[in-house]
């Protein structure tokens, strides 16, 4: 047990040491590793828990491809520069629309946790049944597919959805952009591709047309 | 007194799987160099020890003694931090992977996710590599080779999703008890071939080599690092590649399994089997290595996205149906 604890000390410490560095370091970029290390000891807790596929799955999702573009976006856009200008100009209109969510984000948690009471025994742990031959992959998909299908398959559509709009929102064509086309490279022939021309003196061919 | 023993035995354990995997890399960088050497009709490194089997020692010594240089304008613990991080995950993965039955470090429920999930880790090197270098070179490689990393990613992810229909387990152990009978390269061949170039891309090796292409970006990530730090990242490739290789052999090529279950076959000790099958994954490496032109950047692109991912998602389709057909889907838990 002892060794336990000391690893639950060890990731939750980390935990809550590298949330808090996120909000509070100077760099975007060191946030943002800071915010990698959260996902990490927060996937350790989750495995420690036994809950192997939670971990596993927020390594993959969330550290290996959120976190990457989160990254992608940060290093690109030089977000301390932006920030100077935010905050630190003459005309700094963001502070108010900011102070006025930030507030109210205060008031609703204010309202949710006021409102919380502590009732004992609710749903103690020792009374759960829990069959331990069936691994907890298993069991979260027999639970996910049978019971909560419509939701599960509704958030699918949804993700889907939003994936369709942000295409469509940034898609533009453009013109004179050379691509190139494996069906015309393919179908290309000798008649097509080679001619003989008699090349007056001075004057050359034109190509490429 | 216990907690201490058990310690002192897992560390013991530890050793012992992560100083062969280290030999083993420098043997394989050897063999890769041998390789591309025979097939260009050149002889590769032969002077050093036997067979010049002792070269990648020779040069790994060489590094050791190179000065480590630190750019003045790279964010120092980051720049350290990089070439660390790439080689620990290539180790840290290797604790999976079992080398028969019994010979795994630890055989855990969700083993193929922990690969993934590792394998998906390492881009960090990468990236961080790149960035931290503060210099136009390092971070055009880096950008390119997280694009390409996550990219190839998706479809390793789906043709993993194929074997795991076949199997109904995410232990590895599990998956190769799985093909006793028949390795899924045969009913799943395409999904291999499409895993082999997806690896090939995933580990940044040629043809798809294009963070570290010489000609447009001198080394790419690694142009500013030198000394044992650039020995560390090429280190870490090269435990990547035999990482690749492992998951190759596991997922299609029946793991520890003799080909087939007769006399003088089943009498080889396992574990030479899996060696074996991972040697024979890393010879094709090297072999394309050798003989197949780099892509272009858009290229790479198109074949990730337009190619492989609607492929391998119909090949989903198309073995699921064919197991729920046939009623063949695996039942229950093992």
């Amino acid at each position: 047990m002892l060794a336990h604890a000391i690893f639950f000390y060890f990731f939750s410490i980390l935990a809550i040491f590298s949330a808090l560095m996120v909000i509070t370091s100077r760099s975007t970029v060191n946030s943002v590793f800071f915010l990698i290390l959260d996902f990490i000891s927060v996937g350790c807790l989750f495995i420690m828990v036994g809950a192997e596929f939670l971990g596993m799955i927020l390594l993959i999702v969330y550290v290996g491809a959120v976190a990457v573009l989160f990254l992608f976006v940060v290093m690109m856009l030089n977000v301390a520069q932006q920030k100077q200008s935010w905050f630190v100009g003459q005309k700094s209109t963001h502070i108010p629309s900011g102070l006025i969510v930030s507030v109210l984000i205060l008031l609703e948690l204010l309202v949710v946790v006021g409102g919380w009471k502590y009732k004992e025994n609710i749903m103690s742990s020792s009374n759960l049944v829990i069959d331990t031959s069936i691994t907890n992959t298993h069991s979260i998909g027999s639970v996910m597919y049978t019971d909560y299908i419509l939701y599960f398959q509704l958030s699918g559509v949804i993700l889907l959805l939003s994936m369709v709009g942000a295409i469509i929102l940034t898609y533009r064509k453009r013109e004179n952009v050379k691509t190139q086309s494996y069906l015309k490279q393919i179908s290309r022939d000798k008649a097509s591709a080679v001619m003989l021309k008699d090349v007056e003196f001075n004057k050359g061919v034109k190509i490429d047309d | 007194m216990e907690y201490l023993t058990t310690l002192i035995n897992e560390i013991y354990k530890i050793l012992f799987l992560v100083i062969p995997i280290l030999v083993s890399v420098a043997m394989i960088v050897w063999l890769d160099r041998r390789v591309w050497g025979l097939v260009q009709k050149r002889r590769g490194p032969n002077v050093v020890g036997p067979f010049g089997l002792f070269q990648t020692l020779a040069d790994a010594l060489k590094y050791i003694f190179k000065e480590i240089i630190i750019p003045a304008s790279a964010n120092k613990t980051i720049f350290i931090l990089a070439p660390i991080i790439t080689m620990t995950l290539a180790l840290v993965a290797w604790a999976v992977i079992p080398l028969s039955e019994t010979l795994v470090l630890s055989n855990i429920n969700v083993g193929i996710l922990y690969l993934f999930a590792i394998s998906s880790l390492g881009v960090y090197g990468i990236i961080m590599g790149g960035w931290a270098s503060n210099s136009k070179y390092p971070f055009l490689g880096a950008i390119r080779s997280a694009a390409q990393m996550v990219s190839y990613e998706v479809s390793i992810g789906i043709i993993i999703i194929n074997v795991l229909l076949c199997v109904g387990s995410l232990n590895l152990n599990d998956i190769v008890l799985s093909q006793k009978n028949l390795w899924y390269v045969i009913p799943l061949f395409p999904m291999f071939v499409v895993f082999f170039i997806s690896a090939l891309a995933e580990t940044n090796r040629p043809p798809f080599d294009l963070p570290e292409a010489e000609a447009e970006l001198v080394a790419g990530y690694q142009t500013e690092y030198s000394g044992m730090m650039y020995a560390m990242f090429w280190l870490g490739e090269y435990a990547n590649i035999l990482l690749m290789c492992a998951m190759g052999s596991i997922l299609f090529l029946g793991g520890w399994l003799p080909p087939l279950d007769i006399y003088p076959l089943n009498i080889v000790p396992a574990p030479f089997w899996m060696i074996f099958k991972i040697l024979f994954l890393f010879f094709l490496f090297a072999i394309i290595k050798a003989i197949v032109p780099r892509y272009r950047y858009d290229q790479l692109m198109r074949l990730g996205w337009k190619v492989f991912l609607p492929f391998s998602l119909i090949y989903v389709v198309l073995t699921a149906s064919f197991l729920l057909y046939f009623d063949k889907l695996p039942k229950g838990s093992f």
